[in-house]
């Protein structure tokens, strides 16, 4: 057995605890004023909220999928957890174990457990190393010798149906953008990592070819008992591909549960607005309303009370007076929603609708 | 049917250079005034490339063009200099798929729009601004005084897009062609974006040319569908027609293909293999290497446009059709 296998981390909480889980997630990105000119007077100094405490959990084996308009953090919550940006505050607990803090796991073998695919197949592979040495290369920064390295590659080429006499040898620029996001899916599986996230990792591909690699995601998850964070900007591509959804909104989880229960019984005005802004697929049947009305909001000011309420139908005082929690929804404890309207407590039934020019009556 | 506002016949492009690609293979379609066609495809199928010969963006030098493309009475393939300049933007104008790039980043939204207006016709700068407002406003741009003084990094994509249109309808087209006008937006801005286009296109009584590769979006906003494959149109048909009833083993895959109630735990009805390589199609129909039904003749001819049985306007080129054909 090789080094890299001797030290690669096995289940250890039993299939209980969760695999990842994340508590109280924040980076604000500093906005740069333009300091080009000295003597312009600067303004005080602003900051882009974009993941403002976001907790989630991911069980083992789970695909949770990750939805929101652009600018809602999702991808800035997949590059924390890869901790390839460092986070303001929160912690990483990886199957028990925390992330880079004292006595917890380091981040080397944290990195080695958890690998990303990234949604431009050509921006993230090396133009001058060949797909057999792109694949080769973690393992070997890892430790593993070379000639097993190469042949763990062409192992993972001809796994993700690219014969590797024909395409070992071949730089990303001959390959299409099909073939190039199987080699990444190759490289992130090198490592044998137990979480994979996919930020947009199919998004760019051509329909007919982006369903042979989600079949492949799947073939590869049951194989390997991965666990998959899936996120994705197509509605229909997550339903099919999750088991539970995670929706965002300005830098915040809005609403989580299962996939039946977010598609099925949204109980955030804000899922309940993004599901119904998805093409209907029927001519006889055509939307006929925007269900939202205007662009994302920015994530530098980010509204007061309930992020969501300049854009609500359903706001009203209350909203803009204080932050909603998050608040169970069911019995289970699965199903939860950031909202007033679900919560007795908050004075919503009593509270005086808001006038909101931007919402679609 | 009255004669059509657009008509292309037998449309051939190639590129030479370093690789000399068939791009389109003897396309031919009508489209009649008032009427939204959307042409559907993968990369590489043709349907941009369709878009800008219809303008004749192609740099000449490495472009070789046969067919015939009539708007109007207009003889496009003869348009040169000055007339071609009228004729772009004036006749038939085009939405960009990224209107960060459509847009040149020094000059003022407004200022864009003013130049295009007084490049077509001769008015004087505050006539044209005034439309250029009218413009913004009716693209529903909100505080459109405010936007016109805007450079286009100063809005948001969803806006930019609107601004876009509004660029394009300056000259009050008879044709506009969009080019993956919402692929770059997000779900909730998308669908503000192709309401706004069905419904501009309703007011005004234009013609469109909506090219997509998402088949919820151009069923949102067309009355016919022309898939494109390889550099040819495969299908064409009503909305209905073609997404209920395909009728080419490729549309169906491609239906199939599209996650839309595919039970969780079945894998997903790809289609196998790679779209081809324009530089070296097969001699035959260009899907027989992906396709279940290929047979040898599909190997060796290319099948034309064919009506199918109960409906003269939905017509697949396929040897093997899913629908029976008319004339069998």
């Amino acid at each position: 057995m090789s080094a890299l296998e001797q030290s690669a981390v096995a289940d250890r909480g039993g299939p209980a605890q969760p695999l990842l889980s994340v508590k109280g997630l924040q980076k604000h990105f500093p906005v740069r004023e333009s300091g080009a000119l000295p003597w312009v007077k600067k303004g005080p100094a602003r900051k882009v909220h974009a993941v403002d405490g976001v907790d989630f959990a991911v069980a083992k084996g789970e695909t949770l999928g990750i939805v929101g308009e652009s600018g809602c953090g999702k991808s800035t919550t997949a590059r924390l957890i890869a901790r390839l940006i460092d986070a303001d505050q929160g912690s990483l607990v990886f199957d028990g174990e925390g992330v880079a803090e004292f006595g917890g796991m380091a981040l080397k073998d944290y990195r080695r457990n958890l690998q990303m695919v990234f949604q431009d197949s050509f921006a993230s592979l090396n133009p001058r190393l060949t797909m057999e040495e792109a694949i080769a290369f973690g393992p070997r920064a890892h430790g593993l010798p070379a000639k097993e390295a190469s042949a763990r590659a062409r192992a993972l080429l001809a796994r993700v149906g690219l014969a590797p006499e024909q395409f070992g040898g071949r730089y990303a620029h001959e390959l299409s953008g099909g073939q190039r996001q199987r080699v990444n899916i190759a490289r992130a599986l090198a490592f044998e990592p137990r979480l994979l996230i996919l930020d947009e990792a199919v998004a760019a591909l051509d329909k007919s070819v982006q369903a042979q690699v989600l079949n492949l995601l799947r073939e590869l998850k049951e194989e390997r008992g991965l666990t998959y964070l899936f996120i994705s900007h197509d509605l229909h591509v997550v339903r099919y591909f999750s088991d539970r959804v995670m929706v965002m909104y300005l830098g915040q989880v809005v609403e989580i549960g299962p996939v039946e229960a977010i598609y099925g019984a949204a109980r955030h005005p804000y899922t309940g607005a993004l599901l119904s802004a998805v093409p209907s697929m029927d001519p006889a049947n055509r939307t006929q309303r925007s269900p939202l009305a205007g662009d994302p909001p920015n994530p530098i000011d980010p509204p007061a009370g309930c992020r969501f309420r300049d854009r609500c139908v359903n706001a009203r005082a209350v909203c803009a007076e204080q932050a909603p929690r998050m608040l169970p929804l069911d019995a289970d404890g699965r199903h939860f929603a950031r909202c007033h309207m679900n919560d007795p407590a908050s004075g919503y039934a009593s509270s005086a609708p808001a006038a909101n020019p931007e919402a679609v009556q | 049917m009255s004669k059509p506002l657009l008509s292309v016949r037998d449309l051939n492009v190639r590129f030479h250079g370093e690789r000399n690609a068939s791009a389109l293979n003897g396309v031919s379609f009508d489209l009649a005034e008032g009427e939204v066609l959307g042409l559907l495809g993968e990369s590489g199928s043709g349907k941009s490339v369709t878009l800008r010969t219809l303008l004749k963006l192609h740099p000449p030098a490495r472009t070789s063009m046969s067919g015939q493309i009539r708007v109007g009475d207009t003889d496009v393939m003869a348009l040169q200099g000055r007339a071609l300049e009228q004729y772009r933007g004036g006749m038939v104008s085009m939405v960009f798929q990224d209107p960060g790039l459509a847009f040149d980043p020094l000059y003022t939204v407004g200022e864009q729009i003013v130049e295009t207006i007084r490049a077509h016709e001769r008015i004087d700068a505050d006539t044209a601004r005034a439309r250029a407002l009218e413009l913004m406003e009716r693209v529903q741009i909100p505080q459109a005084r405010r936007r016109l003084d805007a450079y286009p990094f100063e809005m948001s994509g969803g806006m930019r897009q609107r601004a876009m249109i509004a660029l394009a309808l300056a000259c009050r087209p008879r044709l506009l062609l969009a080019d993956e006008p919402t692929t770059a937006l997000d779900a909730t801005v998308q669908i503000q974006v192709l309401l706004l286009l069905r419904e501009l296109q309703r007011e005004l009584g234009m013609s469109v040319i909506f090219v997509t590769h998402d088949i919820g979006a151009a069923v949102e906003v067309s009355d016919r569908l022309a898939v494109m494959y390889g550099g040819r149109i495969v299908e064409e048909g009503s909305v209905a027609d073609v997404v209920q009833r395909p009728a080419h083993p490729y549309t169906a895959g491609l239906l199939a293909s599209t996650v839309v109630d595919v039970p969780r735990d079945q894998a997903l009805p790809a289609i196998p293999g790679a779209p081809p390589d324009l530089a070296a199609l097969p001699p035959g129909c260009a899907f027989a290497p992906r396709c279940a039904h290929a047979s040898a003749q599909c190997r060796e001819q290319v099948p034309a446009l064919q009506a199918m049985a109960g409906d003269e306007r939905h017509r697949a080129a396929c040897w093997h059709a899913l629908l029976q054909p008319a004339h069998a």
